[in-house]
């Protein structure tokens, strides 16, 4: 039951990545990008269900500031903008 | 005394996220309190007033509660959108004027629009919200804004101020 | 206690797929952010709640519980700073668009 959900959590990260590789302009792919990064936070939690390692959702919260902190800074980047505006 | 709701409640996140009570722990999250709560202590919390409030964290409740709904009948609205053939969208910039006066409350209202059945938020100037919408129903401004930001407005009202 | 997680774990995976749908079959870049943040969002949100009824009050559960509102707003402000930026970089509209109130702001 479990793996059947995470095979379906990598084909989407996968769609994302075709994003990625054909999104026509920069802001196409940055917003894949962040969709990645929240599909991870998924896969972490139903490898926390698979495993029982309890480090994983550990990881998932860590993963949703970095990937906030990231998608911020390139949207700061595609806008021109300095950090602190 | 704001100093020391902060301190309590970053303490308690603190606790939560570490999740033991070994002694280093427990004082490690004290230090780290601390110096957040001096550093940042003068930018939020500016009306620690309100937060002892039975009032306001009632009408917090109910605003939660309306705000699930609204977010699951958000998700309804974007598969019927995403999923038939024809693909009925037509998008629009639209002003919508908020009658809200904190900082915070406005935040709380463009992260509700982000949220909701086909807007979200691009830019907020003063008290002029910038919604992007996925299917412009009505060009007449006071349809729209009744129909966006209606649900939410008074509620957060009566939650802020 | 395990069928509901399991049900939460099924919709939060259906919604997802329906979020990187929408990332794919939609027009330009604004209405594809409208689609993948909301339903993305809600389907990892449930993935989590999932997660919290399935360990209980433990200490998973907990850090899945705080881990939603966390995901919440990181993920409402990022898709806000997106759209924000891409308008700003001057990338069109879709031709469908019918009304732009942010063009007179910029000028």
């Amino acid at each position: 039951m479990i793996e059947i959900l995470l095979y379906i959590l990598m084909g989407l990260s996968f769609l994302c990545f075709l994003r990625v590789i054909f999104g026509p302009s920069v802001a196409d792919r940055m917003v894949a990008i962040d969709i990645f990064g929240i599909l991870v936070v998924g896969i972490c939690a139903l490898l926390t269900v698979k495993t029982g390692r309890l480090f994983l959702i550990d990881i998932a919260i860590a993963w949703i500031l970095l990937s906030f902190i990231g998608t911020i800074t390139l949207a700061k980047y595609l806008a021109r903008e300095k950090l602190d505006e | 005394m704001k100093q020391l709701t902060m301190f309590i409640f970053l303490f308690l996140l603190w606790m939560a996220f570490s999740f033991t009570l070994e002694t280093a722990n427990i004082i490690a999250g004290i230090v780290a309190a601390l110096i957040t709560t001096i550093i940042f202590s003068n930018r939020f919390l500016t009306s620690w007033q309100k937060l002892f409030n039975p009032v306001r964290w009632f009408w917090l409740i109910i605003y939660i509660i309306v705000f699930i709904w609204e977010c699951i009948k958000a998700n309804f609205d974007v598969a019927y959108r995403v999923l038939s053939p024809r693909m009925p969208i037509k998008p629009g910039i639209v002003k919508v004027h908020c009658s809200l006066k904190t900082d915070f409350a406005r935040v709380l209202l463009a992260n509700s629009i982000t949220m909701t059945p086909g807007t979200i938020t691009v830019d907020i100037n003063n008290s002029d919200l910038y919604v992007h919408w996925i299917y412009v129903s009505s060009e007449d401004a006071s349809i729209y804004t009744k129909k966006i930001i209606g649900r939410f407005e008074n509620l957060l009202k009566r939650i802020f101020e | 206690m395990n069928s509901i997680s399991y049900i939460l774990f099924i919709i939060g995976a259906a919604f997802d797929l329906l979020g990187c749908l929408g990332l794919l079959r939609l027009p330009d870049v604004y209405n594809r952010l409208q689609s993948a943040t909301k339903s993305v969002t809600l389907g990892t949100c449930s993935i989590l709640l999932g997660l919290f009824f399935h360990y209980g009050f433990s200490a998973i559960g907990i850090k899945a519980l705080i881990a939603i509102p966390l995901l919440f707003f990181t993920s409402t402000v990022a898709a806000h700073a997106l759209i924000r930026s891409s308008y700003k970089a001057g990338i069109k509209l879709s031709d469908k668009t019918v009304v732009d109130h942010y063009k007179e702001l910029k000028q």
